[in-house]
């Protein structure tokens, strides 16, 4: 398969980019490619501009700092996956990351760039929302920071504007113990999600401080289910109130019948796994 | 756009739309058909190859991503009419049926093997994921695997195939 035709810039900085999203009649902004060279390949997407920001230095760190972790535009999947950092201190996110696409797949594709795209099948969105992240998006302009919670509009739609990058996601450091747990339920290695549940928990003397839920692949967007966190809050962990924030889980999903399941099983699905991923987030919790 | 690869140890030129993904530029431009192209929608692995030592869907990158930067693929695994480790595992642990997936299947497990001298079923079934063999061979692609990185291993003062 052929894109159609398109022009191709390649800065070397971020300012040359951002001055070309500026200037350019509808460009797109091309990182690991996993998800955009598909669309192109499909016709499904159709950009006049591409603009190249692999060559760009500086923007492929994973950093944390001040209480924040910090990930540029350009962190590729399996640099999350191999990342001590956030194996020892992001456990959902940790836990997520080998599980996006296949191997080979994430040595190109970028974090950020999958929640660009927001596909509602994409797992960095459900687990950005679990872990309370924010985005910080630039343009020549300047630059602003969106909660993930504002970020996501609709299938494939964000409030990410055509001359503005996502240049960097930021995520909250640990105050205390924490434990997560992302579950997927997938046909195959490397297909979408049939559904998908990122939880995060932060214990706080024993009782859970805060808890973060996502849902992936039933919605038009990843879900946060809010209701379920705040059921969880302040609360002594146990069967029962695991079981009652799955239920609320499962009310917000909203998935449809495909080949890869029927609602009412993908919707059964989410209270199981916000179920057993607040289980393994808690105990992961516990012997933190 | 005028584009300079390093593709098998030899800078290769070519003036390239920007459309043009890699496995055309290779299979087209090049002549190198080695690189296989199976379901041309990311999935398959058939057209893994080594950007800069590291396993790429060839099918999913423009050809101007790789300007500068050195590709391997299948045709640049033997040296001097020698096979490469990886090639003579795969021929006495009969990897391969059919062969479509193979050139996908030994550049992955080459790449394993550079970084993990003893590779684990599992580690291997792990790293060749994203790659599908339609025979369903799998049980000696693992095996195959398993026995380059113990050859690789007794022969360490092996020349390095990455040029």
């Amino acid at each position: 398969m052929l894109p159609a035709r398109f022009e191709y810039h390649r800065p070397t900085t971020l300012e040359e980019a951002l001055g070309l999203l500026g200037s350019l009649e509808e460009p797109k902004v091309l990182s690991g490619g996993q998800s955009l060279i598909p669309l192109l390949k499909l016709r499904f997407a159709a950009p006049s501009h591409l603009v190249d920001i692999n060559r760009i230095p500086g923007m492929d760190g994973i950093a944390e700092e001040g209480g924040t972790l910090r990930l540029g535009a350009l962190v590729r999947h399996n640099q999350v996956v191999s990342s001590d950092m956030v194996g020892a201190r992001y456990p959902v996110l940790a836990a997520a990351a080998p599980q996006i696409a296949d191997p080979i797949v994430r040595n190109l594709g970028t974090v950020a760039g999958s929640l660009a795209h927001a596909d509602p099948a994409g797992d960095w969105g459900a687990v950005m929302l679990a872990v309370g992240a924010t985005f910080v998006l630039r343009s020549a302009r300047g630059e602003r920071e969106v909660t993930a919670d504002d970020f996501f509009r609709d299938i494939f739609t964000t409030v990410l504007e055509p001359n503005e990058i996502l240049a960097e996601v930021r995520v909250p450091a640990p105050t205390g113990p924490v434990g997560g747990a992302y579950l997927k339920l997938e046909r195959k290695v490397g297909d979408f999600g049939t559904v998908a549940a990122a939880v995060h928990v932060q214990m706080d003397d024993g009782k859970i401080g805060r808890a973060g839920i996502g849902l992936t692949a039933v919605g038009t967007r990843n879900l946060r289910a809010a209701e379920a966190e705040s059921v969880l809050a302040g609360q002594e962990p146990g069967e029962e109130l695991f079981a009652d924030a799955g239920r609320r889980a499962a009310g917000i999903a909203s998935p449809i019948t495909d080949i890869r399941g029927s609602a009412e099983y993908k919707r059964h699905m989410v209270e199981v796994y916000v179920r057993r991923g607040l289980a393994r987030a808690v105990e992961m919790a516990r012997a933190a | 756009m005028k584009i300079t690869v390093t593709v098998n140890g030899v800078e290769r030129t070519g003036d390239v739309e920007p459309r043009l993904l890699l496995v055309h530029f290779i299979r087209e431009t090049l002549g190198l058909t080695g690189t296989h192209i199976g379901c041309d929608t990311t999935s398959c692995g058939a057209c893994t190859v080594l950007l800069d030592g590291m396993p790429v869907k060839s099918c999913t990158l423009l050809a101007v991503m790789a300007d500068g930067r050195s590709v391997t693929t299948v045709e640049g695994l033997q040296r001097n009419g020698e096979l490469d480790p990886i090639q003579v595992a795969f021929k006495e642990e009969h990897g391969l049926q059919c062969g479509f997936c193979t050139p996908g299947m030994m550049l992955v497990g080459k790449a394993l093997i550079e970084r993990n001298q003893a590779p684990t079923d599992e580690d291997v079934r792990w790293a060749i994921s994203g790659n599908i063999c339609r025979c369903t061979g799998y049980m000696n692609i693992v095996k195959a695997v398993q026995h380059a990185a113990r050859m690789r291993a007794e022969t360490p003062a092996e020349a390095p195939a990455q040029a």
